[in-house]
């Protein structure tokens, strides 16, 4: 076990140093002098010196990533370009939206696809069956943009019920910040729901034709009773995963759904800096985004191989 | 394929839009870059079927142009991916086990620790908002899609005895992935392709939608969802038939792609 676990630690190392090389080298190659975009055109050359000094522009390519990447591992992701406040604080504001957002979302993803899927499952082939699979193949095929906007139009503009964009802030109190992230985190959770759903059920179609199902079944359970029992807990494993990796892409879909809902989060930080060419804010957020998911997909790992010696060995 | 349900269902939505996106290169019912302020947000009527946008362009008109840009970004995209994710991966089957089979699964575990909006975003801070660059961003992220597939469907075709006849006939490897292995993972090829087809237009719709994609005058779905957002309550047409005509031809892709699964593989149709 502890093998297992010094291998795959060492191999999310390596993915963070190449995930934030590759970043680093992208945004290197971009033309232009952020110190030049700041202090326009008719700035003097020993004002840009220094600016260009203060915002650690000067140096080799390798000193530079070592300074941004030594910066970040103690928490000091350089100063924003335009706002010329620290990255972090702009981050770490913007981080109370967004990661609330994503864990609403994929805690209603899970509390629709589970019963459902199961529901599915375990009336194989009914008129349920047919009934889930038809939403889900819809769930899968709609924009959630789209379908924001749609939720918008019906639960903001005709029904009053929620408002249609803004976040009310924490400071609110917590039912009211939770109400105002409520059709931003449906509309990302119902994609992601639909997937889940189809997972649960298709993993619980394949347990269910075990053999240790039958013997249950031959020992007297109900079928049903042998699902709960036996066949569920077995399911689970490929439905984890793919909630593992769900985790990523609700951030990275946050991004989009915080326009449709104009939530101030991470990702309206992310298009407010590409269009100031803020190019440090942009970098430093991405590769927060992909540490998350690095770290969650090793986290879900690690959870299996906890569950499951199995695992251990097989890679 | 007789009572293959998705397939023909699927089939048809599919052929409608890619009819759509063809037609719309030798006609269409309005040209889409003159603007008719004096017709502008009109509801569905007879002379503008779907009604028409906020300059007076007809919507219908614009959902065919639409489609065109969509279909050209998801088909390249799973071009690129196919293009380089095959190889990659046959290369990877071959040499199991070796230096560059582990490299080349590794650089696919980091393409896939970036979601595919991040690389469009990365791309876009780069290199500006563009069509190309959308393409580009969708395309990287399909390429480990169909390194994995390909890799995996090899490796189990290197064990078959015709594979070691063909050894044995002192092909080398190359030959055989060319002559004996792709062909027998094609139908895998064509099924992942039609699904990351349909995701490819979703992505596509998405980063217009956030202006990464396809700039203006080019018509594209996303943009038109982007366009209509201010003005959905009293124009709620301008946002619905962008939004359904994206919908269908998703829907229609996957169970296109769940039809052809089932034709080309019987047996996974009892397991489903």
């Amino acid at each position: 076990m502890l093998r297992y676990f010094l291998k795959r630690l060492l191999s999310l190392a390596l993915s963070l140093v190449v995930a934030s090389l590759v970043i680093f080298l992208a945004l290197e190659v971009v033309p232009g002098d952020p110190a030049a975009y700041m202090l326009g055109i008719n700035a003097q050359e020993d004002t840009l010196a220094v600016l260009r000094d203060q915002l650690g522009l000067n140096g080799t390519v390798v000193e530079r990533y070592f300074a941004w990447a030594g910066g970040m591992l103690r928490g000091d992701f350089g100063i924003s370009y335009t706002y010329r406040t620290p990255v972090a604080e702009m981050i770490g504001e913007r981080l109370w939206i967004s990661l609330p957002l994503a864990l609403y979302a994929l805690v209603l993803s899970t509390l629709i696809a589970f019963p459902a899927g199961i529901w599915a499952a375990s009336k194989r082939g009914s008129a349920a069956d047919v009934t889930v699979m038809g939403v889900t193949q819809l769930g899968v095929a709609i924009p959630n943009f789209w379908f924001a906007m749609l939720m918008v139009l019906v639960f903001a503009i005709n029904l009053r019920w929620f408002s249609a964009g803004g976040f009310v802030g924490w400071d609110a109190g917590f039912a009211a910040a939770l109400k105002s992230l409520t059709l931003p985190a449906v509309a990302l959770a119902l994609p992601q729901a639909s997937i889940l759903a189809r997972v649960m059920r298709s993993s619980l179609l394949d347990t269910l034709s075990e053999d240790y199902i039958r013997t249950a079944r031959a020992k007297g359970l109900s079928r049903g009773q042998a699902l709960w029992r036996h066949a569920l807990r077995n399911a689970l494993i490929p439905v984890l995963t793919i909630i593992g990796m769900q985790f990523s892409f609700l951030l990275a879909g946050a991004i989009i759904i915080e326009n449709v809902f104009f939530l101030p989060g991470l990702g309206r930080l992310v298009f407010q800096s590409i269009s100031a060419r803020d190019l440090i804010v942009v970098e430093s957020v991405v590769m927060l985004l992909v540490f998350a998911v690095i770290v969650v997909n090793f986290a879900v790992d690690m959870a299996y191989a906890v569950v499951d010696p199995r695992l251990r060995t097989r890679r | 394929m007789k009572g293959n349900r998705n397939l023909w269902l699927g089939g048809g939505l599919t052929l409608i839009f890619a009819s759509a996106a063809l037609i719309s290169f030798l006609w269409v019912p309005y040209d889409t870059t003159v603007l008719d302020i004096a017709n502008k947000i009109k509801g569905p009527s007879g002379a503008h079927p779907l009604g028409t946008d906020h300059f007076g362009r007809d919507i219908l008109s614009m959902i065919m142009v639409g489609a065109r840009t969509s279909i050209a970004v998801a088909l390249v995209a799973v071009g690129i991916g196919m293009g380089l994710g095959v190889p990659l991966g046959l290369t990877a089957a071959a040499k199991k086990g070796s230096l560059l089979d582990e490299l080349i699964m590794r650089g696919n575990d980091l393409v896939f620790a970036f979601p595919s909006l991040l690389i469009a975003i990365m791309i876009t801070a780069v290199f500006g908002a563009s069509a190309l660059n959308a393409i580009i961003a969708i395309g990287i992220f399909n390429i480990p899609v169909f390194a994995r597939l390909t890799r995996s469907g090899a490796l189990s075709l290197w064990t078959r005895d015709y594979v070691m006849a063909a050894r044995v006939a002192g092909k080398g490897a190359a030959r055989i992935s060319a002559e004996h292995i792709l062909p027998n993972v094609t139908n895998l090829l064509i099924v992942q392709g039609t699904i990351q087809f349909s995701l490819g237009i979703l992505a596509e719709a998405g980063l217009s939608y956030v202006g990464l994609g396809a700039q203006p005058p080019t018509a594209s779905w996303g943009r038109m969802l982007a366009d209509s957002q201010t003005m959905i309550s009293f124009a709620p047409h301008m946002a619905l038939f962008p939004g359904l005509a994206i919908l269908l031809t998703v829907l229609g892709l996957n169970l296109m792609g769940d039809g052809l699964r089932d034709m080309f593989d019987p047996k996974l149709r009892r397991a489903r």
